[in-house]
């Protein structure tokens, strides 16, 4: 049903929020990533599609160097945020993280009470000066994660205690509420019912208007229905990065149109 | 004829039976294995089980019911008028069963010969010297009803053993036969053997399980016998302990409980944060290889048997507080033992404890929880302090309540590093001990049995049992309920 529409998105011209250069990366003696070079635009939604093992998360990761936390793990390449390097020795990783959210596959609520979970970040980067201003800051943070009024009554209840859609949208607005640029999204629908993935989707398409988003995901459907640009992923390297409804409907590369219609995946 | 010849031969009976099954089976097969319903080995392994294990159950059931039974009859038999004014039915019987066990003693050591043994009489020999001979002391002299008594022990006793040897080589020649006529090739060997594995690993189940209940029922006992004797208030709530085998003794639990406490909380104290911290630096911040060389060196710790550690409190540890503290220096500390010296060295051996437990309770927080933090540009030690631990709490709760239970039952330390006085007091510098030490105290030497001095250590032990008992539910609860939330 997303066939035509595709066809029809508006897609202007953004400025650049991420441009990636020659990007490598090793895990011990594998490499994972070879050789990627791509733009991420800011106030756009970027899908990567590819199969199982063929990089995308893990490029993912790169953006906002979530790959520090693994011992083996060595990037190499020019990754800029705004024309700054955050791989330079300057960089403080933690800071960067506060500026490049992100949410993840499986729901991964903190073991605390929906308000704690969201004031969670603004708390370790003292956003708020007192108490009133932090309830403000949870409250618009849940509304932008399209998840208020589900939960405006129960703010002191766990956040495990929630539905697995409702803890992915309540993930979204804990990364949201530190007021981040770009929002890194990895498989964010994998474990969610058809009804809490739509939910999530519009989710997107409304964050779209603030943030750069950058989603991983395995359904092409759903790279179709949400970005603007998509990029292939295959073995590691980047096989196609352009507008989403040239990716879908008039690929260049012979192995973006196999995976696409299902030969190859 | 003596157990152990009668175990030998049925070990040598199943030995057989499992060479003449197998042998059996694999003939009637005309020497095909693919013949058989099973491989041969069951076949063997049917037989020498059908010879084994009924004579086995038969033997232990006697051996179990036999003095039980003896002792009943010859109770019943030993006319009220032989039982002193001082002593009751069961201090008798236990002076009977000496008397009956040292005539055998002196037979198989040669001091007298069987016939001699049957026909002794009170008047003519003085038995209480002959059996001192033997190397078994009486309390008071022998009459002529305890004697009688025991010679009846004994000719039922040597009449009951040689009903059982025969009973149990009947059952095991019985079983040997079925078996041995079963087999024949349709027959399901295997799944016999199976049923067979399967009733040995319940009774070493239950063997497990009516020990403890055994423990616990010998303790409960005796600890009804120490409440007959001295009031169960005087001793719960009594802060006096001095006892002495002469009499009027005051057993007061209460200055041996606080000393309990009061050490188990010292250790605590140094085991919980250092053991806690290492945990976290072993699990969180450790490289890999930093951690498969930390983590063994510090298990080491919790491979050194008590004793030493004991030994490190009394030579090394208390010295050196009584420099620092002692009359050289502030002046609080008499002696190097002491609650601080035991306290300390129990929470070093409680180190490893602590951290290994929580390590792997750590370890156990999903890394999306640490993912989740670090993607919300949170540092380590934001994310260990405001979310790993919150989420380990209650595991961490119960690994320090193991700990606690251990801290409370621990003798060694405290018997070496603690001292051995009996005191309610404020400072930690003060010598005192712990209701573990005690017990030792109160058994080892030449204690009656029958006195409240002695049987105190079962209502000493019962005590225990039961806090540690509470703290260990209590933290298997807090442990499982923590579980529920991931998973």
């Amino acid at each position: 049903m997303y066939d035509a529409p595709t066809l029809e998105r508006h897609v202007s011209q953004q400025e650049t929020k991420f441009s990636a250069r020659n990007v490598h990366v090793y895990y011990g003696d594998t490499h994972a990533i070879k050789n990627v070079d791509v733009d991420i635009e800011d106030k756009t939604v970027t899908a990567f599609i590819g199969p199982s093992g063929c990089g995308k998360s893990t490029f993912l990761r790169c953006l906002n160097r979530m790959n520090d936390t693994i011992d083996v793990c060595r990037v190499e390449g020019d990754i800029r945020l705004d024309g700054e390097d955050i791989y330079d020795k300057r960089v403080d990783p933690v800071q960067l993280r506060a500026k490049v959210g992100m949410v993840f596959q499986k729901p991964n609520p903190f073991p605390k009470s929906i308000y704690d979970n969201i004031a969670y970040g603004p708390r370790i980067h003292g956003l708020a000066r007192n108490k009133a201003e932090l309830d403000e800051i949870v409250e618009r943070a849940l509304k932008r994660g399209a998840i208020w009024d589900e939960v405006k009554d129960r703010l002191d209840a766990p956040g495990t205690g929630l539905s697995g859609g409702q803890q992915q949208r309540l993930c979204i607005a804990r990364a949201v509420a530190t007021e981040p640029e770009v929002l890194l999204m990895d498989e964010p629908c994998s474990a969610l019912d058809p009804i809490a993935t739509a939910q999530v989707e519009e989710l997107i398409d409304e964050l779209r208007q603030s943030y750069s988003v950058v989603i991983v995901t395995h359904s092409m459907q759903q790279a179709a229905r949400v970005s603007q640009k998509t990029a292939f992923f295959h073995l590691g390297e980047l096989v196609e990065f352009g507008e989403t409804g040239q990716i879908f409907t008039n690929p260049v590369d012979d192995r973006t149109e196999s995976y696409i219609t299902g030969r190859i995946g | 004829m003596p157990v152990t010849w009668l175990v030998l031969i049925l070990l040598a009976l199943a030995a057989a039976g499992y060479v003449l099954g197998r042998g059996r089976a694999l003939h009637a097969a005309g020497g095909d294995s693919r013949g058989l319903h099973s491989l041969p080995s069951y076949y063997g392994a049917h037989v020498g089980l059908m010879a084994l294990v009924p004579a086995m159950g038969v033997l232990a059931l006697w051996l179990i019911a036999q003095p039980l039974v003896v002792d009943n009859r010859v109770s019943s038999a030993l006319p009220d008028s032989a039982i002193p004014e001082s002593a009751t039915r069961g201090l008798v019987m236990s002076d009977v069963r000496r008397v009956a066990d040292g005539l055998d003693l002196a037979v198989s050591e040669g001091v007298m010969t069987a016939r001699e043994a049957r026909e002794v009489r009170t008047d003519t020999t003085d038995v209480r010297d002959l059996l001192g001979e033997v190397g078994v002391a009486l309390g008071s002299d022998v009459s002529p009803a305890i004697l009688d008594a025991a010679q009846r022990y004994r000719a039922m006793t040597r009449t009951a053993t040689t009903l059982m040897s025969a009973l149990v080589l009947i059952v095991a020649a019985g079983g040997f036969a079925v078996a041995l006529a079963r087999t024949r090739p349709d027959f399901r060997a295997r799944n016999v053997v199976e049923s067979g594995v399967r009733g040995l690993l319940i009774l070493a189940a239950s063997i497990a399980i009516l020990t403890t209940i055994g423990i616990v029922l010998s303790l409960i006992f005796n600890t009804l016998e120490f409440f007959q004797l001295y009031p169960a208030w005087d001793f719960f709530f009594g802060t006096t302990w001095s006892p002495s085998f002469g009499g009027g003794s005051e057993l007061g639990i209460i200055p041996l409980l606080w000393g309990t406490f009061y050490i188990s909380i010292i250790a605590l104290l140094v085991a919980v944060p250092i053991g806690l911290f290492s945990a976290v630096y072993l699990s969180e911040y450790a490289s890999r290889p930093v951690r498969s060389v930390a983590k063994p060196l510090l298990e080491v710790l919790a491979g050194i048997p008590t004793i030493v550690y004991g030994l490190f409190a009394l030579l090394t540890v208390g010295p050196m507080l009584v420099t620092v503290f002692g009359d050289e220096g502030l002046g609080i500390m008499q002696a190097g033992t002491a609650v601080m010296t035991a306290g300390l060295v129990m929470g070093i051996m409680l180190i490893p404890f602590v951290s290994s437990l929580s390590d792997d309770i750590i370890n156990a927080v999903p890394q999306a929880m640490r993912d989740g933090s670090y993607g919300l540009g949170a540092t380590k030690s934001e994310t260990v302090r405001q979310v790993v631990l919150p989420a380990a709490l209650p595991g961490i709760v119960g690994a320090i309540l193991l700990a606690a239970s251990r801290a409370i039952g621990e003798t060694m330390i405290v018997v070496l590093g603690a001292g051995a006085a009996a005191r309610l007091s404020l400072n930690p510098f003060d010598a005192m001990t712990t209701v573990t030490a005690k017990i030792v105290s109160q058994l080892t030497g030449d204690a009656d049995f029958a006195s409240p001095e002695a049987l105190v250590a079962f209502a000493l032990g019962m005590t225990l049992f039961v806090i540690t008992l509470g703290l260990n539910v209590f933290a298997l609860y807090i442990v499982r309920k923590y579980r529920e939330q991931y998973e």
